[in-house]
Order: structure tokens, then sequence, then C-alpha cells
């Protein structure tokens, strides 16, 4: 069953992601960024928060401009194999200083919680028959790492220099 | 067409492994089940994949095997080296225990 | 050599668990062989021909005498009793069970070593010249930054899964022992007027199906900035690598297509950004990793020239073995002796489980405990009093240890190849071993003198075949061997792709045609040349017409 986590936690998905010739429901909605470009302006009149689906070729640069009234950028994984989302993750906290949600949707296996996590992703879509327990030990399996990352949290070298 | 036989390997060993009768898988190539037909071969190479998503093996397929008074040998230098092991003396190891 | 602290081994402890519950996971088919397949990579562990391949790092090639032993027991253990050391300064098991690969991780652990990234697109052992810390010839030690780096690269969590394999090298001499030019990254030591090291770094060297010699893009990096612009370099790479066809994913693909100067731009845009972050290496850490590399505890010693000369007059045995395997030390009284992992007729860089221990208290004896990987697959004593060179010489003769062929032609680089390998087009071992009979007598590879050797079973290049001064690639036509030849080809300092000679041969014709192309040399060479100098300035012709004009060579298309 896919599950959508937050902070550990299965939340209910209050954004509809939308597809490209869908009519736009009511609430808050994902668009592709094709779709955010070509109605940017009518979809921000609406009320309700907006979101932007980052495909694996498209960097969050293309979006710059417009994080400040972004709620969610879901970065894609079009296969897990595919890496470039953990940048577009870390460039989105890192260089953009993103505060809204990042969320990882397409193939996100279970294996990749922890890295998503240093990499600033905070919801996560999983398919799972216990996603919040499944979570837990995902991310948690590394209570120790070497570099820093997007999630600010000391890494070895700097716990080194701290004793 | 010349005789085929299935080979994959083994899940838990990466050991190479022949299909036998009955949807079994046996070390030795002496044991595996022979075809000579082109469609009993695919057939087979189906029932494998039920080996593959019960995780007993993986990448089952096909292969040539020569039949020489009785002794079987694939005709592909690789399948040979898969069936009999590498080709060079390895006498400076000790058996697998 | 680098110990773990507390944060080390928690680190590969939770690796470990967590590899074991990756494998259950695999075993309860809960996660496909698609979706298990990276994860088992990234921990070195592939299926081969006969068994799944586990691939140990041996970081920069620094091993102690206890890592030896314990690849001697997983030899035994878990093994078929021998390990391959590889181009990449790793050791590989042949007969390795999925379900017994944790224990063996486990195992490994406990003595500080891993099988973390050693495959996997990702961020690869890094290698180093063998005789770091040692050589006379060296500027700057690199051991320091290799380890900085291992730390680094080791399970980022943005670099797991990039478009393809990355490899880092690096050297501290100006003669290049590490073949940095062939790597994704190289990293060159200098020292600059102030005599404080930094780096040349290059970019986009790599062999493969489409080799190319690297480019410099930045010609001096200070040691603080390191990690900020490899990131920056990798960084660059994920989101721009090709993604669509595995033979054209490497970083050098994309450094040629767009060229180093438009790669050099988008890395130093990115680096403006993150070169004062967090990545900034404090010299706090470089000088707590370095302390792990002082210098063992050195006797005052005169230099024993005289005395050697001596025994070396009294044994031509000795001195053969003298000339070729032993290297000159920084420190007076000591030297670097290279134990040769090519016997003749057998596999070059395997060693069997006795031996191993044998060694690893050769090490402890005469040594200081430590033992070096070569990427040309040798093992190296660091620190051999030149007063033992004698007992260790006769020790190594006991071991079959002590071919005299370092840097010679029998001192062949060959990957498993076919024999082992799922990869393979072809057989490379019986080749190597065919080569290795054909030219026993050790006067006559003393006379032809430096010539590299390098036997790869496929396009992959895993034996190095496009860099040796000799290149063999083993090919497959029509279902049968054949194996095509290149020459001028370097890893060093002035690294440089071997020219294709002519067509492909059958096996049997390789011996022949390496006669002919060793007594072209002899024939031509002027006063000091090696083999690469002489190729170099004659060219191929003369080459070409004595191999494929000899009576037992026959070409075939």
């Amino acid at each position: 069953m896919t599950a959508l986590l937050k902070a550990g936690r299965v939340s209910a998905d209050t954004f509809t992601t939308v597809g490209a010739d869908d009519e736009l429901p009511a609430g808050d909605i994902i668009v592709s960024l094709e779709r955010w470009r070509a109605e940017r302006e009518a979809l921000q009149q609406r009320p309700g928060k907006l979101g932007v689906r980052l495909k694996s070729d498209e960097p969050p640069a293309m979006i710059a401009d417009d994080l400040d009234i972004l709620a969610v950028v879901a970065v894609e994984f079009p296969v897990f194999r595919d890496g470039r989302g953990y940048s577009h993750a870390r460039l989105l906290r890192e260089q953009y200083g993103f505060r809204g949600e990042v969320r990882a949707v397409g193939e996100v296996l279970l294996e990749q919680l922890h890295f998503m996590v240093r990499a600033g992703f905070d919801a996560f879509e999983i398919d799972s028959d216990d996603p919040e327990r499944d979570f837990a030990v995902a991310a948690g399996e590394f209570s120790v790492w070497y570099q820093p990352a997007a999630d600010e949290r000391p890494s070895a070298l700097e716990l080194r220099l701290r004793s | 067409m010349s005789s085929q036989m299935i080979v994959a390997s083994r899940l838990t060993d990466g050991r190479v492994v022949f299909m036998t009768d009955g949807l079994g898988w046996s070390e030795s190539i002496d044991d595996g089940l022979i075809v000579e037909v082109a469609d009993r071969g695919a057939e087979l190479l189906e029932d494998a994949t039920r080996s593959v998503d019960e995780c007993f093996v993986v990448e089952p397929y096909l292969i040539d095997v020569a039949i020489d008074q009785g002794q079987r040998r694939p005709v592909q230098l690789r399948e040979a080296i898969r069936a009999f092991g590498p080709s060079i003396a390895t006498d400076r190891a000790v058996e697998e225990s | 050599m680098y110990r773990y602290d507390e944060f080390d081994e928690r680190l590969v402890a939770e690796r470990v668990e967590q590899f074991r519950r990756q494998v259950g996971r695999r075993l309860r088919g809960e996660l496909s062989e698609d979706q298990f397949k990276p994860l088992r990579l990234m921990n070195g562990l592939y299926m081969q021909l006969h068994a799944y391949m586990l691939r140990v790092n041996v970081p920069y090639g620094t091993l102690s005498s206890r890592q030896m032993r314990a690849f001697a027991q997983i030899a035994r253990k878990y093994d078929r009793g021998f390990g391959h050391f590889t181009t990449r300064q790793n050791i590989q098991y042949n007969w390795i069970k999925l379900e017994e690969t944790p224990d063996i991780l486990a195992a490994l652990a406990e003595v500080e070593v891993t099988a973390i990234q050693s495959s996997g697109n990702c961020v690869r052992n890094i290698t180093a010249d063998q005789y770091a810390g040692r050589a006379k010839d060296e500027l700057a030690d690199p051991r320091v930054y290799c380890e900085l780096l291992r730390q680094y690269s080791f399970l980022h969590p943005e670099f797991s899964y990039l478009p393809r394999k990355f490899k880092i090298a690096v050297t501290g001499s100006p003669h290049d022992r590490a073949a940095v030019a062939l790597h994704d990254i190289g990293l060159r030591m200098h020292l600059n007027a102030a005599g404080q090291p930094g780096f040349e770094v290059l970019v986009g060297g790599g062999q493969g199906r489409t080799p190319f010699i690297a480019h410099t893009i930045r010609d001096w990096l200070e040691p603080a900035d390191l990690l900020s612009y490899v990131e920056a370099i990798l960084r660059i790479y994920n989101l721009h690598g090709r993604r669509d066809n595995i033979h054209k994913a490497r970083i050098k693909i994309i450094v040629n297509q767009m060229g180093i100067d438009r790669y050099r731009e988008l890395v130093d845009a990115e680096w403006e950004r993150i070169r004062d972050s967090r990545l900034k290496v404090p010299q706090a850490e470089i000088d707590r990793i370095d302390a792990y590399f002082a210098p063992p505890d050195y006797e005052s010693l005169p230099d024993a020239s005289v005395e050697l000369d001596a025994l070396q007059t009294n044994n031509p045995q000795f001195a053969r073995w003298y000339a070729s395997n032993v290297i000159e030390h920084k420190v007076p009284g000591y030297s670097i002796v290279n134990l040769s992992l090519k016997p003749p007729g057998r596999p070059p860089g395997d060693l069997d489980a006795d031996r191993m221990e044998a060694v690893a208290d050769l090490a402890d004896r005469y040594s200081f405990g430590e033992i070096r990987v070569t990427h040309r697959q040798n093992l190296v004593l660091t620190d051999v009093r030149q007063s033992d060179l004698f007992e260790v010489w006769e020790a190594l003769v006991r071991l079959d240890l002590a071919t005299p062929n370092i840097g010679k032609l029998t001192d062949i680089i060959c990957c498993p190849g076919l024999d082992y390998c799922s990869l393979a087009n072809a057989r490379s071992i019986p080749v190597a071993e065919d080569l290795s009979r054909h030219f026993l007598d050790v006067d006559k590879l003393a006379v032809v003198g430096d010539l590299t050797l390098n036997i790869s079973g496929c396009m992959n290049a895993c034996g190095h075949h496009h860099v040796g001064n000799i290149g063999i690639l083993g090919v497959d036509k029509r279902g049968q061997e054949y194996f095509q030849l290149t020459l001028g080809g370097s890893s060093d300092e002035s690294a440089s792709l071997g020219d294709r000679l002519g067509r492909a041969l059958p096996q049997a014709d390789v011996p022949a045609a390496i006669d002919a192309i060793v007594e072209t040399y002899l024939a031509v060479r002027e006063d000091g040349e090696r083999f690469l100098d002489t190729y170099r300035r004659v060219g191929i012709d003369p080459f070409k017409q004595a191999v494929y004009g000899h009576a037992a060579v026959r070409a075939v298309a």
C-alpha cells in the first residue's frame, strides 16, 4: 500500500497530484513543471496551496524564482537508480533555502530513506504494509556519518572536533 | 536444432545449477533435463521463472549442449567454464569445505 | 596506518547490520533481484560465473599484518583457500555465498576492513602510490588525503546513485605509480614555493570501451578545499552524467563531450557556493589523521650499499632480485621490497591463505607489520632494513614470491577473464601463464628491461590493456578466442593509450608475437631506451612487420 510519510508518521495527503490534462480540483494541488510554466499566473490566483513535481532531468534552478510561493516540491525518482533527486533536494535546501516540503516520489525504496532524509527530504511516498515501522527502521539505520549534508546534523568529523 | 538445457545461478550461494525434471535444480550437468525441441525449451524457461519468483535461482537461460558418447558438454566455452569450473589449475587452493 | 575510532567502528557495524537485513529481505523475496543488485554491489558482492565474488577494499593499498591474516582466514573458511589482488589495490574472493556474506563482512569489520562501495555506482576505493610515505622521489605523502576522501565518500547520501562508478587515485610523487591520469578524478600532489602541499586536479580519465586520458581541471588546490572541490565535481557529474546508456555514463564521456573548459565552469560556479561551507577541512582533522601515518620507529642506520654490493657479487640470483624488486627508501639503511605475485605459470595476483600468513609474518618480523598492495597486483614490504635484505630474499624464494620481474615483461597485469568473470569475452589468465612460462629466463628479462604488459579479457579493460607498453585484449570472434595487441600505452606521468598493432591473433600465436616485438625492440633500441622510449621514437611499423611477418604468427580478421 502506498503511504505518505511526514515526520515518520503516515499523513493524509491534502495535495492532489494533477495530470497534464486533468481539470484542476479544489484544494491543494501539485502540478508538473510543464503545467506550472504554462499556467503559473492562473494557478497562483487559486485558493489552496501549490506544489510542483520535478522530473529527474528538471533541476530546482528551473523553479528557483517561485519557491517562496510553493508549499511542496515533489522530486521524482523515475527508477530508484536515478540519483539526481538527491542533488535536487540538497540544492533546494542549501542553495535556495527552501523551507517547504520536499517530497520523494516515484520509485522510493526503504533502502534509500536514510540517504533521502540526509539529502533534505522531509516527506516520502513509499510502498509498505507497515510504513511507520519500516520508516523508523530505515531512517534510523545509521546513527553516524562522515560528511555534512542538508539535514545539518553533525558529521563524525565535526563530532570529533567537539570532543 | 541441438540439444538444450536450462542453467541458472542459485540465489543463496551463486552456484551454477541445471534444471532437472520437475522443476528441480542440480549442480551436475549430468542431471539436467535435455530438450530437443525449441518450443519445449521456451516452455521450460517459463517454468524456470517460477524458481526465480520463489527466490531459488536467478537468471535462468537456455544453453546449447553437445552430447558425445553420453558425455554432456556445453557448446559455448563460457558455458563449459560455468559447468566444469575455471580452465586453469587451482591446485594452490584447498577444496571447499 | 589509520585506526578506527568509535565513529568509524559504529558506522561500519551499522552498515554490516543493514546489509544483513537486506540479505534477509532478498532471501525472503521482499526485494527483487533488480532492487537488491545495487545494494549488494555497494557492498562489493558480484554475481559471477561460478558463485558470488566479494571484492574487499584495501584502502589506498595499505594493509596491516593482522588484516592480511584475516584475509587468509576468510579464504579458508568462506572460499577456496586463495584470493586475488586487483588493479585497484583490492582483494577479491571468487567462491562466496550470499548467505554467508554478512558474517564475512562482520569478520572483516573486526579488523577494520570493509567491502563498502568496492562496487556500485558510487565512489570506489581510493587508490594511491604503493610507496606512499616511503619513496625517495616523493614530494608529499598522499595517505592523509586518501583517508580523508575515503571517509568523505563513504555512504555519501547524495552520491550513492551516480550515473556510473567513480574512481579516484592520488600520487605524491612526480613519478606516477598510481595511474592518476586514467581515473575519474586524479590528484597529483605538489609543493608550492613555501614547501606546502597542494593538488593538481585531473578529471575525466578512464579506460573501458572509450579510454581517455584525464584533463587538468585545476592546477592548484589547497588541502583545506579538497572535499568541497571534489563535491562540486561529483555534483555536476551526478546532475549531468548520461543515464541513457551504461557504456556512456562515466564522467569521461561528458567531460569530453562538453569540453574541459565548460565542465570547469560548471564546477567552479558550484564550488564558489560551497567552498567555505562545512566541507572546509579543518587543520585539526588533517593533523588527527596525519598522526596515524607517523613514520615507524626507524633505527639510525648507515647506508649498506657496500655490503649489498658484495652480496650481489657473490650471489647473482640475489643480485638479479635486488636489481628488479628492491626500491630505494627515503630513510638510509632501509629498502622498499616488492613481492612478486607473478611466478611463472601461475595466475597473476593470486595468493593462497598459507602464503598470505607467511607474508604477514614477514611483515611483522621485517617491516613494522605493514604491507602494501600495488595496482600491478603485487605486494610490498615498505620498510626492510638493508641488513635484512638477504634473509628476506631467501624467505621469499622459499615462498615463490621472489621472481625478479617487477616492472618487467612478466610482471603482467591480468584480469580474471573468462575463467571467472561474467563480463569477459576471452580467457586472460592462460595467456598470462603461457607468456610467463615462455619468458622464464630472468637474465633475458633484465636485458629487456622495463616493460609493462597488460591483459584484459574484454573491453571493460580491468586488466588495463590500454595503458600497457604492450596491451593484449581478448575478443570473441565467431565463438573463438582471439587476442588483439596494442603497443605504446603508459599509465605514468607521460600517460598514453596504446596503438592497435593489427589483426587479432589466436592464443597459440601470442608468445611468438611478443617474441617478435621484444626482438625488434632489442635490435633497434638506442642507449638507455626503455621499450616505451624506443616505441615512441620508431613508431609502430617495425613492430607490425615483425609480428605479422613472423612465420609462427597466423593473423585472423
